[in-house]
């Protein structure tokens, strides 16, 4: 159980983090959102006691990190990529965190073990890529086997392969009963992991919903079909009083009806269909929406606004896009 | 998907670790296997058995969590209610953690064994070839050990960049953001650097140092035909015609001047801390090493002659020179102990002043 309340960091003028107050629950995996800038990793770095806070407070089972006794037993993170000593080999790495915590130092090949890690384990990390680095850092949040693991950008530089797993991951450390509070831009791939959704921009709160409930609100969902008699089916639709767009592609978009009935309309009037299938539209595009007005960094090279992405369901895509 | 507040694997009331390993040993199987950048995938099947549920309980597990969290299931959980309990023992961390930490750290990378390999090498190399040098002297121009300093003041960079580097390598390359995750009580950290680094300099440089004393003691001694030596406070180093070693100049040139050249390092690890940059550290060390004396040199005439002696008396390589009996100073009988003192003392005052920076600034 994580809780904030009221927390605020001002670097200077610029503040970071804008009375936030929310909790993180376990058993669930929580998915923490915003874009790039919008003050996760600050909100990280505050409950790890790494930064103060200007104000509020946050807290972990009730107290603050620098009274936990046993802070790796109790909260395993992953921080920024590479917080890491360059020049000193993965096992003695883990074996110097261990031993900070009393840990039997027969957990280290053990995590090194499940992050697959076994065999660099006496290499410098310096020469790790970024996925190898991701995966030290996990065994790293994991050598305590803690209560709570706190995941900053997991799949950052990760391997579609290496992403499954991290996904599976998250998802059993949840099921055994821990708090599993995952950082993210990328939408898509919290939708695949997190039951819980907290998102934030520019430092302050946007939501604190429930993955189902987020997408239930904010994703449009639609009917796609495809027929080799389009405007025949056009018509069709016209007369039952069912407004249909006609997609680049030449398939027809139905928005709010159901795609049974929308298959019993075309049989009744003998059309052939190619295609019935109901879509989601991209919650890439609902929390680009959300966050809109609070990206900090924009970019300026595509002349596309988000309206025109979509249907990013798959990682990769909202990899592109998140960037 | 589970709703929020369903726990798929809801733990009995005070599970111990059978209970609790085969679901760990499980995920670790689970984990392992999907991804092997390394392993045949064979032989991850074999492993769980060996595993957790061989663990000796030290301790009871989670018992320091079990009493203040219940855990779920049966009576409704406190307000904290987590549901997971580590079946590794949990431990209350105290300092011999950190040291223990912080040992593993320093000998685990190569910046330790490069600085106090060179500084080894500096010292003995040094100072064994200016023994041999001063072998065929006619002269006694100085006490018998005295010039293992010309090795030692190189020597004392290394130690001096070990110590900053101690600090500043954390800094550098993110590392402190893990240290200080692991153990929060930042006072202990430092403290458990300190203690190491120290000890491992004061080692290290007084077995250098001992070893060149020792060089220096069985070329040079012997029988001196001549006493015209140099200067009149050498007397005491020729006693009935043979050239012998000092009183007092052997723990001066030993354990003096490793104590000395350690709180230097350790100076340096407090400034380290203070600047958390490791080519400034560096420099400003150098600088209050180097700095006084260069700038004394520079000092000519009247007006500036007792600002010129000051600072002559003050600079480092002053208290080093004097634990040698080679003061720089006019008076030729300073012993190099008092400024030794008054060294570990700005030590003392800059580890406090780290340590206040180091617990108010943010990582």
């Amino acid at each position: 159980m994580i809780e904030l309340e009221g927390l605020t960091k001002r670097y200077g003028e610029k503040v970071a983090v804008d009375h936030l107050t929310f909790s993180v629950r376990p058993g669930v995996v929580t998915g923490f959102l915003g874009p790039n800038g919008a003050g996760k990793s600050t909100t990280m770095r505050l409950l790890l006691g790494l930064d103060r806070p200007t104000a509020g407070d946050i807290r972990i089972d009730g107290r603050h990190y620098d009274q936990l006794r046993d802070p790796l037993n109790y909260i395993g993170a992953l921080l920024e990529a590479k917080s890491v000593h360059g020049g000193r080999s993965a096992y003695n790495h883990l074996l110097c965190l261990a031993q900070s915590n009393g840990i039997p130092e027969r957990r280290v090949p053990e995590v090194l073990d499940m992050v697959g890690l076994t065999a660099v384990a006496k290499k410098r990390p310096k020469g790790f890529s970024l996925g190898m680095g991701q995966r030290l850092g996990i065994a790293q949040a994991l050598l305590g086997d803690p209560r709570i693991v706190m995941f900053d950008e997991p799949v950052n530089g990760l391997d579609p392969e290496g992403i499954h797993w991290v996904r599976t991951l998250m998802q059993q450390l949840a099921a055994e009963g821990r708090t599993v509070f995952v950082s993210s831009h990328l939408m898509s791939e919290m939708s695949l992991t997190a039951e819980h959704l907290v998102v934030i921009g520019q430092g302050k709160l946007m939501a604190d919903t429930s993955m189902a409930a987020f997408i239930h609100e904010n994703s449009r969902t639609y009917v796609r079909l495809r027929t080799p008699e389009p405007e025949r089916l056009r018509n069709v639709l016209h007369t039952a009083g069912i407004p249909a767009v006609a997609v680049s592609d030449g398939s027809l978009e139905v928005e709010n009806v159901a795609a049974a009935r929308l298959g019993e309309l075309a049989a009744e009037h003998r059309i052939v269909l190619h295609e019935l299938s109901p879509q989601q539209a991209s919650l890439e595009e609902a929390f680009m929406q959300l966050t809109a007005g609070s990206v900090e960094y924009h970019a300026h090279t595509t002349a596309e606004g988000p309206e025109a992405r979509r249907g990013g369901q798959g990682w990769g895509q909202g990899w592109q896009e998140g960037r | 998907m589970t709703t929020p507040h369903q726990q798929p694997q809801a733990q009995p009331p005070g599970g111990g670790p059978a209970a609790e390993a085969p679901s760990t040993a499980q995920a670790a199987t689970q984990t392992a296997q999907p991804l092997s950048y390394t392993k045949p995938p064979q032989q991850a099947p074999a492993q769980p058995p060996a595993q957790p549920p061989a663990q000796p309980p030290t301790q009871p597990p989670g018992a320091d969590h079990a009493a203040q969290y219940p855990p779920p299931g049966g009576a409704p959980a406190g307000a904290y209610g987590g549901g997971y309990s580590s079946p590794i023992p949990i431990t209350r961390t105290h300092l011999g953690h950190a040291i223990a930490s912080e040992w593993t750290k320093i000998r685990s990378v190569r910046s330790t064994m490069w600085t106090l390999s060179i500084m080894f090498v500096l010292v003995v190399g040094i100072g064994g070839l200016s023994a041999v040098g001063r072998a065929g002297e006619d002269n006694i121009s100085m006490p018998m050990l005295s010039s293992g300093l010309f090795g030692l003041m190189l020597g004392q960079i290394c130690i001096i960049t070990l110590g900053v580097l101690v600090v500043t390598s954390e800094y550098g390359t993110g590392m402190i953001r893990t240290t200080l995750t692991a153990c929060p009580q930042r006072g202990r950290v430092l403290l458990a650097k300190s203690l190491i680094f120290f000890l491992l300099a004061f080692v290290m440089t007084t077995v250098a140092c001992t070893l060149t004393a020792l060089i220096h003691h069985s070329v040079l001694s012997g029988p001196v035909d001549r006493l015209d030596y140099g200067y009149t406070s050498y007397e005491e180093s020729v006693k009935a015609g043979e050239f012998v070693v000092q009183d007092g100049e052997w723990l001066g040139a030993t354990v003096g001047a490793g104590l000395y050249v350690a709180l230097l390092g350790l100076l340096s690890l407090a400034v380290g801390a203070l600047l958390r940059h490791s080519a400034g550290a560096i420099t400003t060390m150098m600088g209050v090493v180097l700095m006084p004396l260069v700038i004394a040199l520079f000092m000519v005439g009247e007006a500036m002659e007792t600002l010129r002696e000051k600072m002559l008396e003050f600079s480092p390589l002053n208290g080093l020179a004097s634990l040698y009996l080679i003061p720089m100073q006019d008076d030729q009988d300073a012993s190099g102990w008092p400024l030794l003192g008054l060294l570990a003392l700005v030590t003392a005052g800059a580890l406090m002043a780290a340590y206040a920076m180091l617990t108010k600034r943010d990582v």
